[in-house]
């Protein structure tokens, strides 16, 4: 096995989450970019698993359940603030929000 | 080239094309089903590294779970129904930057890893990594249970409705 292929694979799939993150206006579609990169990281941590299997045995493993946790963590949060925001503004695009805008 | 170098050859090019459909499509509910088809092929990569436990809890937890979230979040903001136009900020600056990550990040494991072999890993069982984890990674796996209530008690706070 060529472990150089699988981490091909994440560098791509980690470049095309950047790619959403900085060009989606939609803040749901915004967090299935953040998936996106989320899984590359993981890809790679399974990957590095497979080549240190004989030094450190499973670890990679245990890091990417971490991930996968702390992912379903983000998503909670981050669909409780879309709706937050969803509800105070009628509009979920990204880029309409006013940075320095007073609490109401 | 093995099989199993085949086999992370085909389910990457399905990966990284669904990828692709998830951050350009202009259909909002189709970025979400095309990100059921990233996640199920990076579970079949999981499953060819010998990862079965991640593997299953990534179908469970990530296209169980997550994807359904995102789709409610979808519905709950009266998103559009067909192709939009706006959903997409204008300027290249996201691309250049994008491919720039991918690229560098490719060309920097390229660099390290060349063409090496390692022996492919053998299939191992949920109780070897459930040793693992309750062995060296305890302390970690409770802060995580930890910050899970805090999520969950933050998610409840930020959505409940304003008292007037």
């Amino acid at each position: 096995m060529h472990p150089v292929i699988a981490y091909l694979i994440a560098a791509g799939l980690f470049g095309l989450g950047v790619h959403g993150v900085l060009t989606r206006r939609n803040a749901v579609l915004l967090l299935m970019a953040v998936e996106l990169l989320l899984n590359a990281v993981n890809l790679v941590l399974v990957t590095a698993d497979a080549t240190t299997k004989p030094v450190l045995p499973a670890t990679g493993q245990v890091f990417a359940l971490f991930v996968i946790v702390l992912a379903a963590a983000e998503v909670g949060v981050g669909l409780a603030l879309i709706l937050a925001l969803y509800r105070r503004r009628t509009s979920i695009a990204v880029d309409e929000i006013e940075l320095s805008e007073a609490p109401r | 080239m093995t099989s199993a170098d085949l086999l992370l050859i085909a389910l990457g090019a399905v990966a990284v094309g669904a990828a692709f459909r998830v951050v350009r499509t202009p259909h909002l509910v189709r970025a979400g089903l095309w990100l059921v088809v990233t996640l199920g092929a990076v579970a079949g990569l999981y499953l060819v590294l010998a990862a079965e436990l991640v593997a299953w809890v990534q179908v469970l937890l990530y296209v169980g779970a997550v994807v359904v979230l995102l789709l409610f979040a979808v519905m709950l903001t009266r998103a559009p129904i067909g192709a939009s136009t706006d959903l997409d900020r204008p300027g290249w600056s996201g691309a250049l930057v994008g491919g720039g990550a991918g690229l560098g990040l490719g060309a920097l494991f390229v660099d390290g890893y060349r063409w090496t072999r390692v022996p492919a890993p053998v299939p191992g069982t949920a109780e070897r990594l459930g040793v693992e984890l309750f062995q060296h990674w305890v302390l970690p796996f409770e802060v995580l249970s930890i910050l899970l209530l805090a999520a969950l008690v933050g998610a409840i706070v930020v959505s409940r409705p304003v008292a007037r």
